[in-house]
This record gives structure tokens, sequence and C-alpha cells, in this order.
């Protein structure tokens, strides 16, 4: 599974570290950093974490 | 299982329901019938980015930037767009199109949500606007010219949203609501009175309490009148005087209570009516988060909540199978940006009768403020103004950590 972010997007709302913290931190910033190659067993978060971003900025791909 | 669902509204709540039928197993057809002419987009940046998108773009331009992305499961979804349904016959499984056209099911999911209230007085109807749908966003966007005097009726999230945009743009902007400062209802008097002193230090002006009795002008609005006789010049009108749900296609069935919005049980069926779930805005439901009495919750994270337990619930009911029994206690949220402010909200402030600041200083709200929300001293809700998102997620933790004990 392949997760991008378009960062210019991204307002760093950050509840995709809610949803999925394995995947989406912010860090200490409080700028998005993300894993872009997570493992398949973490798609139903992260499936979640792309539903509840409020600017729909994350796409997951394969 | 071979069960055609159909799914009356293409919006937020009927493509997570679509979606999620699938997550829960339904392998049949499912047909997503909406009323717009576009295919699920997403609807808050219509009152911030989109509207003050610069250019002349159209709306398939302005589609284009907030279409949801779909899942693969839904690649073979029929979404027939741009027929409103017009009734549905619940005993025989029949939906009629605006067209004539008639659509059989055998598992219905409501997702029609809500359409603005519109003010029903005197004087012309050009130059007033409502922002509900796209259509809507391009029409007040070409009107929201720099100099233009705009009223806005109603300060309510959308109404402070579109005032913080218009104002950007370079028009001077009115408020005007008859029952109290910006969105009260949900901040709570003090923090409320607090965001109106900083918007109106950035150049909103509010008129509280006074209600609008009338539009002037011949063939286009050029002011609006006040009950106490004073008038407002205006070239543009904004009605953001809340919302009355899309209900009336179900009104020829005499199962399900439509008395505002559709009437579920925990698990989102609808009252009178088997293999019938609603989802999203036009849900009426408990939530044992807070109590026994079902309501309706207008906030963004709702559609998504919604349609993952409805989805489930109706696929069990089509299978004969007993659905999840366990409580469905999802926690609302939503978030708003005005001007320099972002608010951030999870949980149900508007049912606290106690309002506690736990951080920084409402007269400096842009600085960084946190409001929490208690009905008979049980958290109920929390509202943080210009907080990082690290402390954001804290603050949600704990407030999940609370409510999972109270559930």
């Amino acid at each position: 599974m392949k997760v991008t972010v378009d960062m210019s997007l991204c307002q760093d709302h950050g509840q995709c570290a809610i949803a999925s913290p394995a995947v989406f931190q912010m860090n200490d910033e409080g700028k998005l950093v993300y894993e872009g190659e997570p493992d398949d067993s973490l798609r139903d978060e992260v499936e979640e974490a792309a539903d509840v971003c409020p600017v729909q900025a994350i796409f997951i791909e394969g | 299982m071979t069960a055609h669902v159909a799914v009356v509204g293409a919006s937020l709540a009927g493509l997570r329901a679509a979606e999620q039928l699938r997550a829960a197993g339904h392998t049949g057809p499912i047909t997503v019938l909406g009323a717009e002419p576009h295919l699920p987009y997403n609807r808050p940046p219509l009152s911030k980015e989109l509207l003050s998108e610069p250019g002349a773009p159209s709306p398939a331009d302005l589609h284009a930037k907030v279409a949801f992305r779909r899942r693969a499961s839904v690649a073979d979804v029929d979404f027939r767009l741009g027929l409103p349904v017009v009734e549905a016959d619940l005993t025989q499984g029949r939906l009629s199109l605006e067209d004539g056209s008639v659509v059989t099911f055998d598992g219905l999911v409501a997702a029609t949500g809500l359409r603005p209230r519109r003010l029903n007085l005197p004087g012309p109807s050009a130059g007033r606007h409502v922002l509900r749908t796209l259509d809507d966003c391009v029409g007040l966007r070409g009107a929201l010219r720099p100099d233009a005097d705009v009223v806005v009726i109603g300060a309510g999230f959308i109404g402070c949203e579109v005032a913080a945009t218009a104002l950007k743009l370079g028009c001077r902007v009115t408020v005007v609501d008859p029952l109290g400062a910006p969105m009260q209802r949900v901040l709570g008097p003090s923090p409320a009175a607090a965001v109106q002193r900083h918007h109106e230090a950035a150049g909103i002006r509010f008129v509280i309490g006074r209600s609008i009795v009338g539009f002037l002008g011949t063939t286009a609005v050029t002011g609006v009148e006040l009950d106490d006789g004073s008038t407002l010049d205006a070239d543009v009108v904004v009605e953001a005087v809340g919302s009355i749900p899309n209900t009336e296609w179900l009104a020829g069935n005499e199962g399900p209570d439509l008395s505002d919005g559709i009437l579920c049980d925990n698990l989102l069926r609808g009252h009178g009516a088997e293999r019938f779930v609603a989802v999203g805005d036009v849900a009426r439901f408990p939530n044992p988060l807070f109590d026994e009495v079902p309501r309706r919750v207008e906030h963004w994270s709702i559609p998504t909540d919604t349609a993952k337990r409805a989805a489930a619930t109706l696929t069990a009911d089509l299978s004969g199978a007993e659905p999840d029994p366990s409580p469905f206690a999802p926690i609302p949220s939503f978030w708003s940006d005005q001007l320099d402010l972002r608010f951030q909200s999870f949980g149900s402030p508007a049912l606290a009768d106690e309002v506690r600041v736990e951080e920084g200083d409402l007269e400096r709200p842009a600085d960084g403020v946190l409001v929490t929300y208690h009905r008979r001293s049980t958290h109920v809700g929390t509202v943080a103004i210009n907080l990082p998102p690290a402390r954001q997620r804290e603050l949600r933790r704990a407030f999940d950590a609370l409510v999972a004990v109270a559930a």
C-alpha cells in the first residue's frame, strides 16, 4: 500500500494522526510526517485516516 | 447476497454508506441517487477556500478541487446524478424519480441531508444567496466583489465563515442575528462574545438582537430592513439561518417519524419500516454518550460514523443475521476557520449547562484558548481555538478515554 499526502492541501488538522497514529504523526513543529509505504495490515486505519481528513489530502494506492 | 441497495443522496453520507456496505460484506448491486449533478464532494471549503478562489472557475473546475476520493470497492456502484427522488414506497421497495423513472430496492439508505432554510419576507429575490451546494458557491463567489456591501443573516458557523471570507475579499460585511453573539448556541455566551469582539476588531460589523423584516430594492436587493425600522445597505445578502431536513420524498409512508429528520434507533434503523436506515445530517438517533434523546447532528464527522454503523446494520438485516448490538456512541467533531482563528470541537458543547475556560485568555483567542463544556458536571464537549495539532491530539485522547468510561 502506498500513501501520499498532498502537502499543498494539508493544513495540519491532525485528524489522521488520531485515526492512524502508526502511519501519521505531527512533529514538534506541528507539521505532518507520515510513513509512505505502511504495511497492508494497517489498511483499515489508513483508510479511516483518509476518510476523516478535513481537506481530503490523503491518497492511497495499491 | 444479491439484494439491491438504493442509497438516496450522493453527498458525503451517501458515498460513505456505499463504501461501508462493501466493507460490511454486501456484495449485491448498489445504486446511489443524487439530486445534484455532481459526484460526491466536500462541502466545508465552499464557505472558505472555494469562495475566495481567484479567477472565474466553473462549477466543474471547483468540483475537481473538492471531489471525494472513492474507494476502489465502489467502482461498480451506479451513481445516478441530477435526478431527485420524489417519492419512496417503503412497503413495495420502489423509488420514483423526478423524470418518472422507477428504481426498485431490497434495502434503503436515506442520505438526503439538509437544504438551507429561506426567509419568507417581502422584497426582491435577486441578490439573495444561500450556501449549501457547489452551484450556490459559484453564484455567491461571483457576487462578492471588493467594496460590495454584504449582509449575512445568521451568526452561526456558516454565516461567520462566509462573513470572514467576504471580509478577506474586500467586502464591507455586516452580520445580523436576532438571538445572540456569533455561534453562541455552540460556544456559550462568553466565548461567543469574545469571538464577536475579535471579529469586530478585524472589521466585521455585528448587529445582534435584531431581525430582518424585509428586503429593499425593486429588481434586486439594495438593502435590508430591520425590526427597529433601521436599514442596512446590501448588494449581497446571504441567508445562513439554519437548515431543513430533506424528507418530503418519504412523506407518503405511514411508518417513519419525519418530525425532525428521520427518527432512528441507536443502530440507525429508521422507525416504522424494514431494511431502512438513515445516515448523515438527516438521521435523528440517540447517542448513549450523552443521553437517550434522539438528535440530528450537523457535524462533519457524523456522515462517516453513521454510514459505517448503518451499513453494518442494513447488511445484517438483509441477510437475516443479527446486527452488532453494541451501543453506537460516536464522538461528534467539527472545525471552522474564520480569519486568523481555527476552532476545533469534539463532543457536544451545545448540550452544556456550564462553560469553563481552561487555558488562555478569551480576550486574545488567536493566542490559543481551550474551553470545556459540562452538563450536570459531566464533560460533554471541548472547543479549542488556535491550539497546536499535537495538543489537539492529547485533548482528543483524553476525551475519548473519558467517554469510554461513561459509555
